[in-house]
This record gives C-alpha cells, structure tokens and sequence, in this order.
C-alpha cells in the first residue's frame, strides 16, 4: 500500500463510526463525574547549580512613573545583521538498516516487505538528515480475549475472536504496516494452547494477510522458546520478527536453541530487557553467539506516559547517541510497544467531567508515548487505536518531509477564534 | 558561530567550584566539608548560595566568578510578580539524560479581547481550577496570554484591567502593534507582564516601551532564525537583556520546520555557545487554529499532539488555546516526568511498608518495585486511608503486569518474599491481597504460600474501595 493509499485522518474517524466522529465534530459531549484523589507524595527533585534568586527581583511601580531598571544604551541605527548557520550533525557509525518479510522472490509468501533502521543522525534535528525510512506501525491483534479499555474494545467486537479477521482489518481497514500475533494463549498460566495450535493460528494469519508479522510469545521462557521454535519452522522463510528472545531464556537454557532455529529458517528477532542499556547490552552479546547482528532488533521497555514514559525516552535517547557515536552493540533498530499507553489510569479511568471524553484521552495517551519515542528515534511501533496509528503515520510523514515555511501559518496573536 | 566559550554544566568538576569555595570547611552548608559541597553543586543538587559564607563580601569576587561559571547557556527569564512570578529557561543541556532539565516550561491560556467579559471571566475561572493530582503532586496551569483581536487599544487596556481585577496569574500581552502593548502596559507593568513581540517591523518602537519598563520580550521572527539573530544582536548592543525567542510554531504539514527550528535554536546555545541564540524559547500551539477550517476538536487534538512535541523538543513557555481537560492533563504529566532527575531510580528498594497503624489483622498487600507503580500505589493507600501492610517485592524495577508477563513476579518470587520478609509474624491471618493485573499467579501462589489470595483491582485507584468491600474476608 503506498503512502498515498492509506487512510488519512478523517477517513479513519468515518471509519470508527458515529460515536467518535460525533465528539470530534464537537456535538456530543460526554460528562462523567468520578472524583480521584491521591495523598501526599514527595518527589526529590535537583534544584540545579545557581539559586533563581539571584537574578533581580522585579521592580514594581506604574507605566507612568517607571524607572528604567534596564542599562539603555544608544538605539542602533538600523538592524545589525547575523546569520544563522546551522550544519547537520555528522555521526561516525549508523544503526543496521533491517527488511521484516519476504516476498515470494525472496522465499516468503508477503506482498510487501519493511524496513527499519538504517538512521546516520538522530531524527528530526535538520532539515537535511531525514532518518532514511518512515516509522513501522504494526497493530496487535490477540489469539484470546485480554481485558481492554472501552475505546479500544469497541471497534473490534466483530473480530476479537478471530485473529485472521482481525489482522485482516487492521491492514484493510487501519493500514498496517505489519501485524503483530499475541500468542497469549500459549501462557502455561492460562490456557497453555500447545506450540503447534499457536502455529495454526498464525498460518491462518500469514493466510489472511500479505503484510510482514511479528509474533509475540506469553513471556514464558521455556514455552515461548518451544513456541517459537514451532513457528520458525512452519513459516520458513517469511523473515518473521520473533517477539521477544530475553536473558531469562538465556538463564533457562532456551535462547541457544530458539535463536538457531531463527536463524535457519531465515526469521529475525527481537531482544527485550527492561530499561537498562546494560542489560541490552549483555543480552546483545549472548545472542550474536547463536544468531547474526544483521537481523535482531530492540525493545528496550516502553512505559506509558505518565508512569515513567520520561524512562523509556531516556533511555532511547542514550541508546541511539551510544550508537551513532560508535557502539555496535546498541546499533539495531528499536521497537516500542506503545499500546502500552493503556495501562495508565489517566488514559481509560472516567477523571470527572473536567476531563471528560475519555474517548479523545486514550488515542491521545497512546499518540503523545508514540510521538515522544519517535523523536527519541524508534524504528517501529506496537500500535492499537486507529487514530493514534494515523496521527503517528502522518505527523511522522510531515516530520520527515515538512512542507515549505509558509509565514502567515504562524500567526496567532490577532486571530480570532 | 562557535565562540570561545566557557565550559558547560557537564564539564565542570567538582574541583573548579571547590577552587572557589572560601575552604574552610566550616559546614555552615551541611555538608562535611567544602569538597562535598562543591560536588553536590555540580550535580546540580545544591546551589552555591547555599554556602552561607560565600554571600559575604569578603567574598564577592569569588562568589561572582562561581555565578559566571555555573550560568546556563540559556538565560533564565522571569515574568509575573511576586509569588506568581515564573522563570522560564536557564537550560544547561540538549539531552535530558546529561544533567536534569531545569525550570519546566509554563503554560499560558490564551484569552482575546473580543471575548465577552462573562466569557473572560468564565475562562480565567477554568483556568485557575484546573487542578489534578498526580502521584501525590498537584499539577495546573501557569499564566494567561492575553491577545488583542479588536485591535482597539482602549478594550485592550480595559481587558487587561479586568483580567488584574479577577486573578494574579501571570501575564503575556500578546500584539505587535505598540500602541496596544503601551495600553496594556498601562495597567499592568508593575506585574512585569511578558511582552509578546518585537518584529523587524516593530523593533524601535516595541523596544522603547521595554526599555521603558523593564518587562522582559518575546523576540519573533517565525521561521527565520538569521533574522532572530539579528534582531537580538541589536536589542542587545541597544541595552536590553531579558528576551525571549520566537521561532513561529508551524503546524499540519510544516510541523518538521517546527522541530528543527526549535532543535537548531537550542542546539546553538548549548553545544555552539551561541549567546545570541542562548534565550528561552516560546512555543504556540495555539497557531494550530489558524489552520484549515477543522471541527474544534479536531484542532484540540492537534494542538495537543504538537504541544507534547514541544515540551519535548525544548520549549521553554508554551501557549494553548484549548482548555479541555484531555487535551492538557497529557502535557501536565509529561512536563512532570520529563523534568524529573534522571537519574531518579526506576525502582525502590524491596521491603514492608506499613500504612496508618495496622494490627494483626489488618491487611497484606503487595506490589512491584518499579518506582512509579510504588508512588501510584503508595499514594492510593494513603488517600484511602487504610491501615495495611504492602510487601514491595523485587521485580527487578519491572511494573506488576511487565513483571509477570516477564516472569519476574511469580508464585515462588511471592512465597520468596513473604518469608524474606516475615510475613506471617505481621498478621495473625493468612490472606494475601494481590494486584488484579497479577490475578492468574493466584492458583499457584495459594499453592505456593499457604496463603489464601484475594485478587485486587487491577488498578490501585481500587484498592479503597475493594479493602471496605471485602475486608475483612468472610470463610466459605
């Protein structure tokens, strides 16, 4: 699907029917009316070199009768000209550039391939060092029914226990790039479907849609390797990205194994620790053992806004710094799970009517994680609701190829609104 | 453009503040010793007029040449009086994670004089109650910008005298015609109002009024920043200090131009040194509204997405237009976090803290130890006002539910813990409450512990609610 195809903004809010577009329009107004109140709580926070008490206080005193507290000097005549030179930054080294899929002439059945990676600079800084690629935006898709805010829920009541017609909406309908395949229902915990019913499940998907798939395990280390292995097999070839290998497979002795299966049958992998570039780092290392650099990716945690989002930015900050200045271990492209927006309060939680429209506050939650991280230099993205996926793809789009400064477009101060 | 320059906040040893320090380890500061409080300052965790000696004059000199070598490269600005006066800028970095972003950037509301007085009232009103609290800390708005849509200078000055009838919020007064800020100017200057703006068009007149009152100004020139820099290389040579920059914030499809501009302005302070780009910077999403006709939520969101970006990418002050609760507890929020420390740990130690004043029978819980679902959890029993004990476990800094989709918080990892942490002499019953997102650990962990399980909400805004429902449990 080329850029021009997929769906823009408005087009998405026809699609999500009468509710959301009615309160994007403005007509309905939905009040809720729950207090929530929280105790005290102190946050150490550095007050940093110099005390602002420094600086003078202000002076009081009317127009009229102002003494001029400023030193003036004489008027310049005329303007004193200077220039603004800005050059890009120039970094030694680059992040690997990785293709997720594979068509038939490369041995896989998709349509269509992505790839991620690749980036020379960090995002966004100039004009003249664009990241090389647009971010990847893969929707989930669940193999069993997991508790879900209202506003995700609510367009997926057809779907939502059929992944294979479920992944077919999210590329027909939401414009996919990728699809993501929860397999939770391999979870020894929960219904601990067997490693073969999950493959199934995911040969109906490859079935049902064209687009690369990522397929995300329980967590379990043992049944998630056991999984995977079972997987990598039956979709020979389709260069999945498997989600996600982790130092506690290494612990339980499955990451050798899962990480050559990988590698044989042509699929890529996904390393996941938990906020810490160390970590990342060392389980890195343990995986460049069994499996090649050129094709594993990173999730280094993403945290939703407002329960340490400020983390996970951080951190990507750092890693991708490290990267371009040199580190190899940190030169693989990165994933941010950003549905996990939901999990905060502030994104589902009626707040009272003050902050009414719960519908809006969600898809913005999940849109401002996607966007800060996007800044930070993600590669690719875990999406849900459709209106974050359009906002991500299309700010994304302009933040890559802005349009030419158009002068009038900044002001504000005379309009009327 | 790269000069000379001092060093930056991350050069700086402990040893060149120490240098300048009387020495004499008198710890008036209450530090050991002046070494240790030269470290603390240049961890940005002490301010050096926090060494009482150092203020007097025997030391002038050196306290000076401590307050050179400290400065930021982008100059704190102050608007507003008293009390309510702000400080906007006064940033060391370009990343957060090198030294704590300082001074986190107020947000203004916009009000224009066109409004009717109800109206204005109405929305200074929802300005000031906007309030929501957030673990523990309470989080609202800062300040209005007051915009003159008539043009007419008399309803500008009549405006601004009603706004300083209702509220003491500091003000921006936004026009670039001089004969409307002189209007604004005349009521409001003793609250050294934030002056929105000198233009290349405007620059002798709008600095005459500045110079006259010694209110600090916004500098503009929207998408032009060798035309910035000229403008404030002149109003420099011409006396005036306290600027502030505007880059012009562009929206829809120009919103890249934003953030590079922004990038390249903050950029050439603190890496290039550049003092003539080394000022706050003024985001307005508010321009959002001058795009195409939009529904106005469609604009809110907009105007919401773009105002994260900002906070994100180095806007010092910003001024909104929506007042919708959804649209501006997001940025309340991620101006909180992104201003924290750093280097504030992702988790809190592992242990038993104890609530109000529990007995034998109050209740156990437990949690993660990933700091934030600590302080969200820690904050929703205090506000519940529940005498409990909350066994906080080591998940590895993982939150509840990353922790048991990792298999960090297991039913073994439970039963570790209660035994680590002698749960069985806190209480006299044997009933565990556990996080409702943990809820399918809850078979194995009876299995495990011994323990009967009570599976709590799955969020910890419940957990009051759940305790004066259940508690204590009733036997089948």
């Amino acid at each position: 699907m080329s850029d021009q195809e997929k769906p823009d903004i408005s087009s998405i809010i026809r699609l999500l029917g009468p509710g959301l577009a009615e309160l994007l329009s403005g007509r309905q107004i939905e009040l809720e009316n729950v207090e929530l109140e929280l105790g005290e709580l102190e946050l150490w926070i550095p007050v940093g070199g110099i005390s602002p008490s420094i600086y003078p206080a202000p002076v009081p005193g009317g127009a009229g009768q102002l003494a001029p507290p400023v030193k003036r000097l004489p008027r310049p005549d005329e303007l004193l000209s200077e220039k603004f030179l800005m050059e890009p930054d120039v970094f030694s080294s680059k992040v690997r550039e990785i293709t997720l899929g594979a068509t038939r002439a490369d041995g896989g059945t998709r349509g269509s391939t992505v790839t991620v990676g690749g980036s020379t600079s960090i995002p966004f800084t100039h004009p003249q060092s664009p990241p090389p690629h647009p971010p990847v935006i893969s929707l989930d898709v669940f193999d069993t029914r997991v508790p879900m805010p209202k506003a995700l829920k609510s367009h997926l009541t057809e779907v939502i226990d059929d992944p294979a017609a479920w992944a077919k909406m999210n590329v027909e309908q939401f414009g996919a790039d990728m699809v993501t395949v929860h397999l939770l229902s391999t979870d020894p915990l929960i219904q601990n479907k067997s490693p073969r019913d999950a493959s199934k499940t995911v040969e109906e998907v490859l079935q049902a849609v064209d687009v690369p798939l990522i397929i995300g395990g329980c967590g379990d280390p043992k049944k998630d390797a056991e999984t995977f292995t079972e997987i990598a097999a039956m979709a020979e070839g389709e260069r999945l990205l498997l989600n996600s290998v982790t130092s506690d497979m290494a612990d339980a002795k499955t990451l050798e194994p899962v990480c050559k299966a990988a590698d044989n049958h042509g699929h890529c992998l996904l390393g996941f620790t938990g906020l810490d570039l160390n970590s990342a780092k060392e389980l890195n290392r343990r995986i460049y053992q069994y499996f090649p650099p050129e094709r594993l990716l990173m999730d280094l945690t993403t945290v939703a806004l407002g329960y340490g989002l400020e983390y996970s930015f951080s951190i990507h900050e750092r890693a991708r710094m490290a990267a371009l200045m040199g580190d190899k271990e940190l030169q693989h492209p990165t994933i941010s799970a950003c549905t996990n927006a939901w999990s905060a309060r502030e994104a589902w939680m009626d707040l009272g009517p003050a902050f009414g429209k719960n519908d809006l506050r969600g898809p913005l939650w999940e849109t401002i994680g996607g966007l800060t991280l996007l800044l930070a230099g993600v590669d690719l993205f875990l999406m849900m609701h459709p209106l974050a996926v359009s906002t991500l793809r299309d700010v994304a789009g302009k933040l890559m190829h802005p349009a030419e400064i158009n002068l009038g477009m900044a002001d504000w101060a005379a309009l009327k609104i | 453009m790269k000069e000379e320059h001092k060093k930056s906040i991350r050069e700086i040893s402990p040893i060149d503040v120490y240098k300048l320090l009387p020495r004499t380890n008198c710890a008036e500061c209450g530090e050991a010793n002046c070494m240790a409080f030269a470290t603390r300052v240049v961890n940005g965790e002490a301010v050096i007029e926090g060494c009482p000696p150092i203020l007097t004059k025997k030391y002038e000199k050196d306290l000076s040449k401590l307050q050179e070598l400290l400065a930021p490269p982008v100059r704190a600005v102050h608007f507003g009086s008293g009390d309510h006066q702000l400080t906007i800028g006064g940033k060391h970095v370009l990343y957060r994670h090198e030294f704590t972003y300082q001074n986190p950037p107020p947000i203004a509301i916009d009000i224009s004089d066109d409004m009717e007085n109800e109206q204005i009232a109405a929305r200074i009103k929802k300005v000031q109650d906007f309030a929501y609290t957030y673990i523990g800390r309470p989080l609202s708005l800062d300040a209005l910008a007051v915009r003159s849509v008539t043009q007419s200078p008399d309803r500008y000055a009549e405006v601004i005298q009603q706004i300083c009838g209702l509220c003491n919020l500091p003000l921006i007064l936004c026009s670039t015609d001089p004969a409307i800020i002189q209007a604004g100017l005349s009521v409001c200057a003793e609250r050294k109002p934030l002056i929105f703006a000198i233009t290349k068009e405007n620059w002798k007149e709008m600095g005459e009024l500045v110079l006259d009152t010694g209110c600090p100004v916004v500098v503009s020139a929207p998408g032009d920043l060798s035309l910035l820099r000229t403008l404030v290389r002149t109003l420099q040579e011409w006396g005036i200090e306290d600027m502030v920059l505007d880059p012009g914030t562009f929206h829809s499809d120009r919103i890249g131009q934003t953030i590079h501009l922004f990038t390249a302005l903050r950029k050439a302070a603190v890496k290039n040194f550049d003092a003539l780009s080394g000022y706050p910077i003024l985001g307005t999403p508010i321009s959002v509204w001058n795009g195409q006709e939009l529904s106005d939520d469609l604009n809110r969101w907009q105007e919401a997405y773009l105002t994260s970006m900002l906070i994100t990418r180095y806007a010092d002050l910003l001024i909104m237009h929506s007042l919708e609760g959804w649209a501006l507890l997001p940025q309340l929020i991620w101006r909180f976090g992104i201003y924290t420390d750093p280097r504030k740990p992702v988790s809190v130690d592992a242990g038993v803290r104890t609530f109000g004043n529990p007995d034998k029978t109050s209740p156990v819980l437990i949690t993660s130890n990933y700091a934030l679902t600590f302080f969200t959890v820690e904050s929703d029993i205090k506000a519940a006002k529940i005498d409990c004990h909350l066994i906080v476990i080591d998940t590895g800094g993982l939150s509840v539910e990353a922790a048991v989709a990792g298999r960090y918080l297991t039913a073994s990892k439970i039963a570790e813990s209660l035994k680590e942490w002698k749960a069985d002499t806190l209480v006299s019953h044997k009933y565990l409450i556990i996080p409702g997102l943990a809820a399918r650990l809850s078979g194995e962990t009876e299995d495990e512990t011994g323990w009967r399980v009570l599976v709590g909400p799955r969020d910890s805004s419940g957990i009051g609610q759940m305790i004066r429902e259940r508690w204590p449990p009733v036997e089948e």
